[in-house]
């Protein structure tokens, strides 16, 4: 790969908000029956991040949820696994315990998550901490205040400061769209991820609405095509926030196959991060294997 | 952006060598080998369709003088779907008889209010049935579902119910003037949009106080007769609506018939110009909306993504039968390459098959007669040296009428694939340099019914198309109608408007 030269950030791409709305009601209108609804439901299970980001977590929590992440749904032992759970910091090694023998990721949020108002020291020891206990991937928070002062390079050497710390570990950055509000500054946000070495970029923390839409999310895989066609580097997308439903999972699916290809329908390359899809995805899944709904009740919660 | 990430590359782009491209142009999406949709196709059972269909005369259906009928078939399957008597002039006299005598008797004395009514409850019934006749229609002309769904049938419905609302208020409409209806009107629409046309053409007519006798295309009838159903369920007076179905002799009929007041044609030039020629010498008022070869502008500054969107919508939009269809791409040289690029990337992701199916985005050409047209031009596109680019994921069904979603690149303005009406999801590229060398490529055509224009800019968007000689243009978008707004062509596109307030002018006499 030659050298990468960096695009001037300051030099918007436009973006037709109207365009893109439209564009994602297209997508939706795709009809996902049969087989390859069974197929998309199994793929989007194994694309899940479980997620708990909570003040009053517990180790008793964590450690629920990554008996559900191996196996989601104990009568049905074939269904897969899922990609990834997510937690804070302090939670990894009883994550990476609980996961042990498994090809589950721990995926650790750092840098002062969710609001990222602290200082870049601080950022990058909550980072190491995360990677040395063992965390294999880090979902960063971007400063949007200095973003939206339009403080560009700030924004890419934090990320790259970051990245560099990460070292083996897989660097999410989240954009948190619903603050950035435009989608000119989502795109531009995501060149600045990418550009800065984020092998994910992701919409959102969970802990503002909007959170992960549709259109956002439109945006940015098109960000990682252009961004794939001028560098040959592939990078992944995670919506996060806001996605309960199956019917929404597969209309997410559509999008990524529809704008980037079969290489990046994998857990690999395309993440949710929504801990309350999992049991929908279930029931739907349930419901293709023996033809009736069970009642949520048959779920567990976490 | 890409443009520029090369410095070495910067460097070699002295007068005349090529532009840089990004070291990763030919990189490739694979959108098909993983995770294919099933096949999701909307079922045609619960439709019922007769063996045999007459003309819809004076509130019933009547057995054609001649008796003759001839066979109208699916394009997807080529198996015969129906037959349709076969119009004669005395089967159009017949229907003209008919309409001046409700016109006469009946429809022009309604208080208007009433007429009001019964337009609407016409508007309900389409919606009523709108999944019956939006498999109909897929059935009969190929288009896909998702189209006849979502866009012929719903907004067939809404130009009854926004021409029901003018029925009583034409007083406003024409402030301080008496709107007399003009009488019989004689319309003949085409198989590109059967029932859509049918209600641009029948529900001005009828808000207006006329009584009328349409002619369906003969390739598209199906939807003509089923709204004959609903003129009879909504209990319209008898020959206010009359339908008789046949080709171009009976089209002739009708323009010829010395009781008809007014013509109102959709179709192409060359007819277009037959009609007008007989029309000639007679007191016979006429709108025609004719062909159009519509100028697609992408400037520099476009949001990229969304223009080749846009370009998809403007000439794969059914099947490219679409007489505003955006059929000529003008794009500016800067971002021509990845622009180009981009929207052969958006075509391997078009689905081209089985109308009924859900997924379908490109159905079937309406009739072996148009598909031997399209491949035609397709020939000629390549005999005049032009690159061609065709799809290459989507495997045409068997059987069926079927094209796949074609472009052209290195054409010159001369080419008769830039010239003439194609008619079909095939579209040339030609690059520009500057504002004015755009608008003067886009209005060098004999047609100007609609066009494009995509930039960020809103002044632009102004400014150029004031420049258009364009019945419509659309900004940032493509391919979008509305009832209330008037449609029609400039030059060899058409006379008159059709939709919206100016719609109604030519279906009145103002005193």
């Amino acid at each position: 790969m030659s050298v990468i030269s960096i695009p001037d950030f300051n030099q918007t791409i436009p973006i037709d908000k109207v365009g893109v709305e439209e564009r994602v009601s297209r997508l939706n209108k795709r009809s996902i029956k049969k087989e390859s609804k069974v197929q998309a439901l199994n793929l989007a299970l194994s694309m899940i991040d479980l997620t708990t980001l909570e003040g009053k977590d517990s180790e008793g929590k964590v450690i629920q949820m990554c008996s559900k992440a191996r196996m989601p749904y104990a009568p049905m032992p074939h269904l897969p696994s899922v990609a990834a759970v997510c937690v804070y910091p302090n939670m990894v090694t009883t994550a990476k315990k609980a996961l042990k023998g498994t090809s589950i990721n721990v995926a650790s949020v750092a840098t002062a998550f969710p609001s990222g108002m602290a200082q870049l020291q601080v950022k990058l020891d909550d980072t190491k901490f995360a990677v040395d206990s063992g965390a294999d991937e880090i979902d960063m928070v971007i400063s949007r205040g200095e973003f939206l002062k339009g403080n560009y390079n700030f924004i890419f050497d934090e990320i790259a400061a970051i990245k560099e710390v990460c070292g083996e570990a897989h660097l999410k950055v989240i954009l948190e769209t619903g603050e950035l509000e435009t989608y000119e500054n989502v795109r531009t946000a995501s060149d600045i991820a990418m550009y800065a070495g984020a092998d994910f970029i992701k919409t959102s923390t969970g802990k503002i609405s909007p959170a992960a839409t549709q259109p956002v999310t439109l945006v940015m895989l098109e960000a990682i095509r252009d961004f794939y066609g001028d560098t040959g580097i592939m990078v992944g997308m995670k919506p996060a926030g806001g996605i309960r439903k199956a019917k929404e999972a597969l209309q997410y699916l559509v999008l990524v196959k529809e704008t980037l290809g079969a290489a990046w329908l994998t857990p690999d390359w395309f993440r949710f991060g929504a801990s309350s899809l999992t049991n929908d995805l279930l029931m739907q899944i349930v419901k293709q294997e023996t033809g009736v709904y069970q009642s949520l009740h048959y779920f567990s919660e976490d | 952006m890409s443009e520029k990430t090369k410095e070495n590359e910067a460097e070699a782009t002295a007068n005349g060598s090529p532009k840089p491209t990004s070291p990763n142009a030919d990189l490739k999406h694979d959108f098909a080998s993983f995770w294919n949709y099933s096949p999701a196709p909307e079922s045609s059972d619960f439709v019922e369709i007769r063996e045999q269909y007459q003309h819809y005369i004076d509130g019933s259906f009547s057995v054609p003088a001649k008796k003759r009928y001839f066979k109208s078939i699916n394009p997807a399957t080529e198996e015969v779907l129906a037959e349709f008597a076969e119009g004669t002039s005395e089967d159009v006299d017949k229907a003209v008889k008919a309409a001046r005598k409700a016109y006469d008797k009946v429809w022009s004395k309604l208080p208007p209010r009433e007429r009001g009514k019964y337009i609407y409850r016409i508007a309900r019934m389409i919606q009523e049935r709108a999944r019956e006749l939006a498999i109909i229609e897929s059935m009969d002309g190929g288009k896909p579902i998702r189209e006849s769904r979502d866009v012929d049938v719903p907004l067939a419905a809404a130009y009854f119910f926004y021409y029901a609302g003018w029925a009583d208020k034409l007083d406003y409409a024409f402030p301080g003037r008496k709107a007399e209806p003009v009488g019989v009107c004689g319309q003949i629409i085409p198989w590109n949009f059967p029932l859509l046309m049918l209600a641009w053409k029948i529900a001005p007519a009828l808000a207006t106080g006329n009584t009328v006798v349409l002619k369906p295309a003969e390739t598209t009838s199906l939807t003509a007769l089923k709204f004959a159903e609903i003129c009879m369920d909504a209990g319209l007076p008898a020959g206010v609506v009359n339908i008789v179905t046949g080709a171009g002799q009976t089209g002739a009929a009708i323009v010829d018939h010395p009781d008809i007041n007014k013509i109102a044609f959709t179709g192409s030039t060359e007819v277009g110009k037959i009609i007008q020629k007989s029309l000639a010498g007679t007191d016979k008022k006429f709108t025609l909306e004719l062909g159009g070869k519509g100028p697609n502008i992408i400037f520099e500054d476009a949001s990229v993504d969304q223009a080749v969107e846009g370009i998809v919508n403007a000439i794969f939009f059914n099947q490219g039968h679409v007489c505003c269809a955006g059929s000529r791409l003008l794009v500016q040289e800067g971002i021509a390459d990845k622009l180009i690029k981009k929207l052969k990337q958006r075509m391997e992701t078009l689905i081209v098959g089985d109308p009924l199916d859900k997924n379908t985005d490109i159905g079937a050409i309406n009739s072996k007669m148009q598909f031997n047209k399209i491949n035609e031009y397709i020939e000629i596109g390549i005999k005049e040296g032009a690159t061609i680019h065709q799809s290459n994921s989507s495997n045409l069904p068997d059987k069926g009428y079927f094209c796949k979603p074609t472009i052209f690149t290195g054409v010159a303005q001369s080419n008769r694939i830039v010239q003439e009406e194609i008619f079909g999801p095939v579209l040339t590229i030609q690059t520009f340099r500057t504002p004015e060398e755009a608008v003067e490529k886009a209005n060098n055509t004999p047609y100007g019914l609609a066009g494009g224009i995509w930039t960020d800019k809103g002044s632009k968007i102004f400014k150029i198309s004031q420049k258009l000689r364009s019945g419509v243009v659309w900004a940032n978008t493509f391919n979008k109608f509305d009832p209330t707004s008037p449609f029609g062509g400039y030059k060899e596109s058409g006379v008159g408007r059709e939709g919206g307030l100016h719609g109604l002018y030519p279906y009145v006499n103002l005193k």
